[in-house]
């Protein structure tokens, strides 16, 4: 490689890095601006129950349909593996605690996002190019309180509640391939899974879906918020908005393993 | 009403507004015409607060728009309304909602009186009986038409036009002209009106101010602008195509890029 060719491949690194840090403060301040509306009148408790039903039931179907697959794969797979060892009776411990500690919250994120996320960021985008937002401002309304803070805390709470229908789904219908189809032990299932899963284990899952909606909530807002104003500039934003969502969920998911270990 | 001092607004390399000083007078209707690209819409927002100026001032009743909080700010754009150069109907709620969005937001008027003011509003704009229409089923004279209801719907001090006969057919263009006309005539408003539509601009208002290149070349009566002897003035309102305004915004001639490329 010639050494204009490496200048200017780092310097693409460069701007892309100075890019991606000027995006997240301005994405932060954003947020902490919206919510900092939260206990300031007007109140936004209406609009936030109103995006509370759009996000949550909206995507009830799928975070069951998604929960079910889930436990009966992971239902299958433990069962194979277990199998060899002949442990078979731990199958319950082990689809619960996956559900419960990983696969329920990050599953579930992934779910919210591409339900949920992608409509706020698409919908956002489409009042800023019909200037939907500047009207709001005109009208003394603040589209950050309006718009943004509902949308926030509503996956924020959201979240959690999806993730414990993904949770208690997933169980269920890994207790019905391993016990109904596989002829797991019923009793040493249930068991096996009350005795293992913790106060603990329950706890990281909660605090994930927490954590997860308000990162979705932020990301999704703050990209609609910032779409370039063309339909091309709200189709790049919703994309975006899909990646950087599901990137920062995996990336926060690390961290909070790691936390809750 | 309004006083801009040393206004101007960058965008990147793009000079959209150059440093200018403008006086929106009290319960008048004033139009700032140009051609597209000249820097009225800009100027617009700049003098609604929706633009951060890149230098100067915005006074609007006796506060600096650029210096103030954003919280005042809110508060002073409740004597304020703005129809857009779409209409900027909020798509989820129907007219009747959308005229009462800002009375639903800022008053705490019972639900029967509400709508009793929506429906004079929706008279004023000859629309009454429409209020169950969502946006998307409007046409586009009618969706302004129920843009310039909402703006109403406050009985603001002022009320800024962006382009509101664009895109209309000539009725409903015409329809719209009057209703600014009567409607400042009749509530003593100040109107702000934004357009390239000649006949429009010279028709409703009492002052005009003429842009071109981001920059004010005449301002005046109707009648001072119709007798002024300003080539770019009289280019712009007898709608030719030549003159000291170019069509062209290309910076260097075409013949000379082909040479460039052979």
């Amino acid at each position: 490689m010639t050494g204009s060719g490496l200048v200017r491949i780092l310097g693409a690194l460069g701007r892309f890095c100075i890019q991606g840090v000027h995006a997240m403060g301005d994405g932060a301040v954003l947020t902490m601006r919206a919510l900092g509306h939260t206990l300031r009148r007007p109140w936004q408790g209406r609009h936030v129950v109103l995006q509370l039903h759009a996000l949550g039931v909206g995507s009830l179907a799928i975070i069951v349909v998604t929960g079910a697959f889930t436990g009966m794969v992971l239902a299958l797979q433990g069962y194979y593996t277990l199998a060899k060892f002949g442990s078979e009776s731990l199958l319950g411990a082990g689809v619960a605690l996956s559900i419960i500690r990983e696969l329920g919250p990050v599953l579930g994120a992934f779910m919210v996002i591409g339900r949920a996320g992608s409509a706020i960021t698409a919908e956002i985008g489409i009042m800023r190019v019909t200037e939907q937002l500047d009207a709001l401002r005109m009208m003394a309304v603040n589209p950050l309180a309006r718009i943004l803070l509902p949308r926030i805390l509503a996956t924020m709470i959201a979240l959690p509640l999806l993730v414990a229908v993904f949770d208690v789904v997933g169980i269920a219908a890994g207790y019905l391939v391993g016990v109904d189809l596989l002829g797991v032990n019923a009793g040493a299932y249930v068991a096996e899974m009350t005795a293992k899963i913790s106060n603990h284990d329950l706890n990281g899952g909660w605090v994930k879906a927490l954590v997860f909606g308000f990162l979705i909530g932020a990301i999704c807002t703050f990209m609609g918020y910032r779409a370039e104003p063309t339909t091309e500039g709200v189709a790049r934003a919703t994309t975006r908005a899909v990646v950087v969502a599901s990137v920062s969920v995996l990336v926060m998911d690390y961290i909070l393993t790691s936390f809750f270990l | 009403m309004i006083r801009g001092e040393q206004l101007s607004k960058v965008f990147g390399e793009v000079q959209a507004v150059r440093p200018l000083d403008i006086h929106i007078p009290p319960r008048a209707v004033t139009a700032i015409m140009g051609g597209s690209g000249s820097g009225k819409t800009t100027l617009l927002r700049l003098l609604a607060g929706l633009e951060r100026p890149t230098t100067g001032h915005v006074w609007f009743a006796g506060e600096d728009l650029t210096a103030i909080s954003e919280r005042r700010l809110f508060a002073l754009r409740e004597q304020m309304g703005m129809v857009f150069q779409y209409s900027a109907l909020l798509n989820s709620l129907n007219v009747y909602d959308n005229v009462a969005f800002p009375l639903h937001e800022h008053t705490d008027l019972p639900e029967r009186v509400i709508r009793r003011m929506v429906a004079m509003k929706l008279e004023q704009v000859g629309l009454r009986g429409f209020e169950h229409l969502m946006p998307s089923e409007l046409s586009g004279g009618m969706a302004k038409r129920v843009a310039f209801a909402r703006a109403m719907a406050m009985d603001p001090a002022v009320v800024f036009f962006d382009e509101p006969t664009s895109g209309l057919d000539p009725i409903s263009a015409g329809v719209i002209t009057e209703l600014i006309r009567d409607t400042a005539d009749t509530v003593q408003m100040t109107a702000v009106v934004v357009t390239h539509d000649v006949a429009a601009g010279l028709a409703i208002a009492d002052h005009v101010i003429l842009m071109w290149q981001g920059e004010v070349i005449a301002r005046g009566t109707p009648a001072e602008i119709r007798a002024s002897d300003d080539a770019r003035v009289r280019q712009f309102i007898e709608g030719r195509p030549d003159g000291p305004i170019p069509f062209s915004r290309s910076t260097t001639p075409y013949a000379q890029s082909l040479l460039e490329e052979a």
